[in-house]
């Protein structure tokens, strides 16, 4: 497989792979590197989102 | 049957749509759904529920990003669900995964800044992440399910 690297497309049989994941209460993101001789060639991650934005409490006044 | 006080849910919805104008402005000249835009920010940046518009100080730069970040997806419009007779939830998540492709990121960012470019660039949301870095490759985040509980942006009464 072709991976996209600072040193242009290398065969990932060149390259040494490492791969992580996060998954805590906020997200759960893998990643993933590519090491040539090294030196980071590769890095990409995917994040997703547990938390999200919520806006609550909306009231409306009383007349009593 | 009862009457009871609460916040109309289709109300909560149609803000979402910019249905009502309590104030004097904006006067929309359009139906159109507005464009969205999400731009990446460095850990030492400082956004937050005081950020009014999208700034380019702080943000993320390097190869393949451009300032301002990426266009937010939103084939989908916003949902108003009512949970009750007091309580309701309106929300709305982006479409598809929000992806950054070919980047070179080599300062650490965590938060993206979800942002309206059509009304002069201001601001809906900010959402954190653990710190990362990108070389040679594709940040994508990916959007929750369009839930009630789990939607990207909910307005709620409770």
């Amino acid at each position: 497989m072709l991976v996209t690297t600072t040193k242009g497309d290398m065969d990932d049989s060149l390259l040494e792979k490492l791969e992580g994941t996060v998954d805590n209460d906020n997200e759960l993101t893998t990643w993933v590197e590519y090491w040539l001789d090294g030196e980071l060639v590769h890095r990409s991650a995917h994040v997703t989102l547990k938390k999200t934005a919520v806006f609550g409490g909306g009231e409306t006044a009383s007349f009593a | 049957m009862a009457n009871t006080q609460s916040m109309c849910t289709s109300f909560m919805g149609e803000l979402m749509t910019a249905t009502h104008n309590f104030g004097t402005a904006p006067t929309r000249g359009t139906s159109a759904t507005d464009t969205f835009k999400a731009a990446l920010y460095l850990t030492s940046a400082t956004v937050n529920a005081s950020t009014t518009a999208y700034s380019a100080s702080n943000e993320v730069s390097g190869t393949g990003y451009s300032a301002g970040g990426v266009t937010v997806t939103a084939a989908t419009p916003p949902t108003a669900t009512n949970a009750s007779a007091t309580a309701g939830v309106a929300f709305f998540t982006p479409s598809a995964s929000i992806v950054y492709t070919t980047v070179t990121l080599a300062t650490a960012f965590d938060a993206v800044l979800i942002y309206n470019s059509t009304q002069s660039n201001k601001a809906v949301s900010v959402h954190t992440f653990g710190s990362q870095t990108i070389t040679a490759g594709t940040f994508t985040l990916t959007m929750p399910a369009d839930t009630t509980t789990t939607a990207l942006l909910r307005l709620a009464t409770t």
